[in-house]
């Protein structure tokens, strides 16, 4: 693989700027159609689009002017020690990462690049670059390149001369279309059945009567009554964040498959309009979640996370680091097991004065929710319809409070198994990680007034992967501490003092 | 669904019911040996008495003036404004030196009490092998952070802590929430102690994740 002609810079693909045109042409229609309307019922049809049409058109080829540079002065190379990119005009940007640290290399092509063949190129490094000595963001773009020269640059980049290991290759995880049946039991259902609500008003206010929707809101509580309203618009509002959810999960999941490749590499590929695919090398691995978010574990299932090294996480919604959706329970942890090794383990329950913590917030809550309640019917005189549906969500809270601080505390459990830490949180979103010991880079542990008076502790292992943190929340505070001890030896030995019973 | 885990785990429970509360921490449980510490909680599950011993050292004297100069500082920014607009704006007098008033009153009894204590809370240590602290009353934070994953060592000086001689080491680590700094410490102490960290860390082999 190192012959001269890897050596030999090469360009980008030209056709990338067709697919540029295209895109600002659409743009631009998305764009000027509501503005020819406002221009034109102002004045007239002629005047609106005499003001539209060169404008869109200047911008159209201002960009694909740009993109006409940007294409002709970038150039790459992989040789056979660094991957190297130059680009810009006035502002030369010159891109060079040591191949020996490529971590990741992410593909993915719009719908537009489809057709064309084209695909983006991203390669990571897995250097996060939040010390505070190095503020470099370590990845390189190729923005686009044709897709077989995609699928060389991620072979090359990824296989290591001769890093023929002896792990099991092949397909780990197969997508099922049956598996979308979880989507609408997703927060994305509520999340986006009120993107919907705010799709509307913006619409109407976009033509100027932004009052409209309340309005008709209002006239058909006056024809029907208002509980039928109220239940009819919320079942609609839930078939269309159900309807939504399902088209969306369904894109970016379309015959999902996570693969073992040679030279010790997972790969994720997926999705029905842009097509992505991500390969991860494993030696970045150091460990995995399953998560369970509340609608999607009503039904048994739940989706397997990776928790890796230069995988950002932190932006809530993203899915980059799901190895599996939504799926049975049994197949997600067969696909954990394929990827790190057996993943059952024995959970230490935590103590009793969890739980009894947990009912104390739910308390709090139910009593804020009843103070809230009272304090708005002597403050206001409701409707009737108003007053049950204050009575009604104080009610719901409350139980839903109540039923949280039992569920949250059956959640809670912590283990060792022979390479991973393991630990188990959450009631609306509850996850199960499995954390490689040897990739915990420091303790932080942490006692609040109240947990010191009921003898519990939290217990918060650092990492360089996934989130940084993860927690084992609300354990014995003397049996947390041989729990870290065992997990990763020497490290907090020197700080303990062991007793003995008494 | 309480209870339901993942298939293969184990729904947790507790191998006997267990009373909440047991005002005077006598043993219900003869065979169990084990209480917490506060004998409120029969953890019923472990042995262990194990406990963390404070980190060594308490930071340099100093610090209690220097976390003074900043309370004092901070009161100051609020107290002050008011108290002028107050003795210019006479209609709203007492609406702007009543504020400012008890603003100060806090701003002192914090600034004669917290940095007394704080002073005795916030502890640190370096050994050859990890870096240690503890940080805070209400919720106490043990932070430790082995040698071998250290990243990067500074030492970083404000204006105001120059002027007490102290300045503050930070130690990153790879992970996001890895950052520890002992705010506080004697100024030549502090760089020595960087480089000492410096030295170690680069004894210490390995790529810190």
């Amino acid at each position: 693989m190192t012959d001269v002609s890897e050596t030999a810079w090469l360009r980008l693909h030209r056709d990338g700027l067709k697919v540029t045109a295209l895109y600002m042409a659409g743009v631009m229609c998305g764009a000027g159609t509501p503005a020819a309307i406002g221009i034109a019922s102002g004045t007239s049809w002629p005047v609106a689009l005499a003001w539209v049409v060169p404008g869109a058109a200047l911008v159209v080829g201002a960009v694909v002017l740009l993109e006409l540079v940007r294409l002709r002065t970038t150039r790459y190379r992989v040789t056979e020690s660094r991957v190297e990119m130059h680009t810009g005009v006035l502002f030369k940007r010159r891109r060079s990462l040591a191949r020996e640290r490529i971590r990741s290399v992410d593909l993915a092509a719009n719908p537009l690049e489809r057709v064309f063949g084209l695909t983006k190129v991203k390669v990571g490094t897995g250097e996060t670059g939040s010390g505070s000595g190095s503020t470099t963001e370590q990845t390189l773009t190729l923005d686009s390149v044709h897709r077989a020269e995609a699928d060389r640059l991620r072979l090359a980049l990824l296989r290591r001369g001769a890093a023929a290991e002896t792990d099991t290759e092949g397909r780990l995880a197969t997508w099922e279309p049956g598996w979308l049946k979880y989507a609408p039991l997703s927060f994305l259902t509520p999340m986006l059945a009120g993107v919907a609500v705010g799709a509307v008003f913006q619409v109407a206010d976009w033509f100027g009567k932004g009052g409209l929707p309340v309005e008709i809101t209002a006239d058909l509580v006056r024809e029907y009554g208002a509980w039928t309203v109220l239940g009819l618009g919320l079942a609609v509002l839930l078939v269309v964040g159900a309807v939504a959810s399902l088209v969306l999960q369904g894109e970016a999941w379309w015959q999902h498959r996570l693969d073992r490749e040679p030279g010790g590499t997972l790969r994720v590929r997926r999705g029905l309009m842009v097509a992505r695919s991500l390969s991860l090398e494993e030696e970045r691995i150091r460990g995995i979640e399953i998560v369970e978010p509340l609608g999607v574990r009503t039904a048994g299932a739940g989706r397997l996370d990776v928790v890796a090294i230069g995988l950002k996480t932190n932006e809530e919604g993203s899915d980059l680091s799901t190895l599996v959706p939504a799926a049975p329970l049994e197949k997600t942890l067969a696909a954990a097991e394929a990827v790190i090794g057996p993943v059952d383990a024995e959970l230490t329950p935590h103590p009793r004065a969890a739980l009894h913590r947990r009912v104390r917030w739910a308390v709090v809550t139910v009593l804020l929710c009843a103070v809230l309640a009272v304090a708005a019917h002597l403050l206001w005189a409701m409707p009737a319809l108003l007053s049950a549906a204050v009575i009604l969500a104080a009610v719901g809270i409350s139980a839903f409070a109540v039923w949280t601080a039992f569920d949250s505390y059956a959640s809670l459990g912590h283990a060792t198994t022979a390479r991973y830490l393991v630990s188990r949180r959450g009631s609306t979103r509850r996850a199960t990680v499995h954390l490689d010991r040897s990739g915990v880079i420091g303790w932080r542990l942490q006692q609040s007034v109240f947990q010191r008076r009921m003898g519990l502790m939290t217990l918060d292992a650092t990492t360089a992967a996934g989130r940084g943190h993860y927690a084992v929340v609300d354990a014995d505070e003397h049996e947390i501490l041989d729990f870290a001890d065992a997990a990763v030896p020497d490290l907090l030995r020197p700080f303990l003092v062991k007793g003995s019973a008494e | 669904m309480p209870g339901s885990g993942p298939g293969k785990r184990r729904p947790p429970s507790h191998p006997a019911p267990v009373p909440g509360y047991d005002a005077d921490g006598a043993q219900i449980h003869p065979e169990a040996e084990v209480r917490s510490v506060t004998g409120n909680y029969d953890s019923g599950m472990t042995s262990s008495r194990t406990t963390l011993r404070p980190p060594q050292h308490q930071f340099d004297p100093r610090v209690k003036p220097w976390w003074r100069a900043q309370l004092a500082i901070a009161t100051g920014v609020l107290a002050v404004p008011l108290a002028v607009l107050g003795l210019l704006i006479a209609p709203a007098r007492w609406w702007l030196l009543g504020p400012a008033v008890v603003i100060a009153v806090i701003g002192l009894a914090s600034l004669a009490t917290l940095p007394v204590w704080w002073h005795r809370v916030h502890r640190w240590e370096v050994t050859d092998a990890a870096v240690y602290t503890l940080t805070g009353y209400f919720w106490r934070t043990w932070r430790i952070a082995p040698m071998s994953r250290i990243q990067t060592v500074d030492t970083t000086q404000g204006p105001l802590q120059r002027s007490f001689g102290l300045s503050t080491l930070v130690v990153t680590t790879a992970s996001s929430a890895g950052e520890i700094k002992l705010e506080g410490l004697e100024q030549d102490q502090a760089a020595a102690l960087a480089e000492r960290l410096t030295r170690l860390t680069d004894a210490t082999p390995g790529d810190a994740t």
